[in-house]
């Protein structure tokens, strides 16, 4: 089972936070949490979360996804998903957080979506 | 009509075995059959179930055991998590889906498992905690599981 693996580069503005493995109970979810704290001490607060190498997600990463949401959100930022894969889409439709997340399948889009004049 | 097997396994409430009883469930159930979609529904409803029991159930705590049973009866593949805790009853269980629960970080462990299973329950168990018995129908010639579309069709026990 692949562990959670996080890297993140800059896009101008805006974070991109590339995700890879399992976002599950314990080491993912804590990588996920740790991740997203680090950024935000790094005044990032606007971050595109690349969930397309993210092949399982449980409900405690679920939780950790949200979290971030909020979190993020608390601190003035927008925190957006790219790249869905079918099983993570599903899951987030079943669970109604699908009308939550502002989800995007095209990078660039993505990226234009952000308010860049908020700061 | 052939006898059921069945798997009994005790577990240690620990982080490590919710992948050990996803991991010994997602075997049974390649063994029995099952298709890589309804794997994937059974293995993750076994994950939800054991984390329950380790968070909910027995509050983390590393004295109390997990009892994990995986039984192949001659139609359906049953699973019982059996925890050490204080028992809860299904209708106390809050909707995820309910506008004032869709941000909350936690509670979404027994919908994911009615959902991907056919049948779900939950009982009080032999030591007083909650015994969660799911069941997913055994594939054959023909036969369609009724929880097979990602679980659109289940809905969450309203209170």
């Amino acid at each position: 089972m692949a562990l959670l693996q996080a890297t993140y580069r800059d896009a101008g503005e805006i974070t991109v936070l590339d995700l890879s493995g399992r976002i599950t109970l314990g080491e993912g979810s804590a990588l996920l949490r740790s991740t997203i704290r680090e950024l935000l001490e790094e005044k990032r607060f606007k971050i595109l979360v690349n969930l397309g190498d993210i092949n399982y997600i449980d409900s405690s990463g679920i939780g950790e996804l949200v979290s971030a949401f909020t979190t993020v959100k608390n601190r003035g930022g927008e925190l957006k998903l790219l790249h869905l894969t079918k099983k993570v889409h599903d899951l987030l439709q079943i669970t109604k957080l699908y009308t939550v997340f502002e989800v995007h399948s095209d990078e660039v889009a993505a990226l234009n979506s952000f308010d860049i004049a908020k700061a | 009509m052939a006898d059921p097997k069945q798997l009994d396994v005790t577990l240690e409430t620990q982080v490590e075995s919710v992948n050990l009883a996803e991991e010994m469930c997602l075997r049974v159930a390649e063994a029995a059959g099952f298709d890589e979609d309804d794997c994937y529904r059974i293995g993750m409803s076994v994950r939800e179930g054991v984390i329950n029991a380790f968070h909910y159930g027995n509050q983390e705590r590393p004295d109390k055991k997990i009892y994990l049973a995986v039984e192949l009866t001659p139609d359906k593949m049953v699973i019982h998590v059996l925890d050490e805790g204080k028992g809860f009853k299904l209708e106390d269980v809050p909707n995820p889906l309910a506008e004032e629960n869709l941000l909350s970080t936690s509670g979404r462990g027994i919908f994911l498992m009615r959902s991907f299973m056919d049948e779900f329950d939950v009982v009080s168990g032999r030591t007083g905690g909650a015994e969660i018995i799911m069941s997913k129908k055994l594939p054959g010639p023909g036969s369609h599981s009724p929880n097979g579309d990602g679980g659109q069709s289940a809905a969450p026990h309203q209170a």
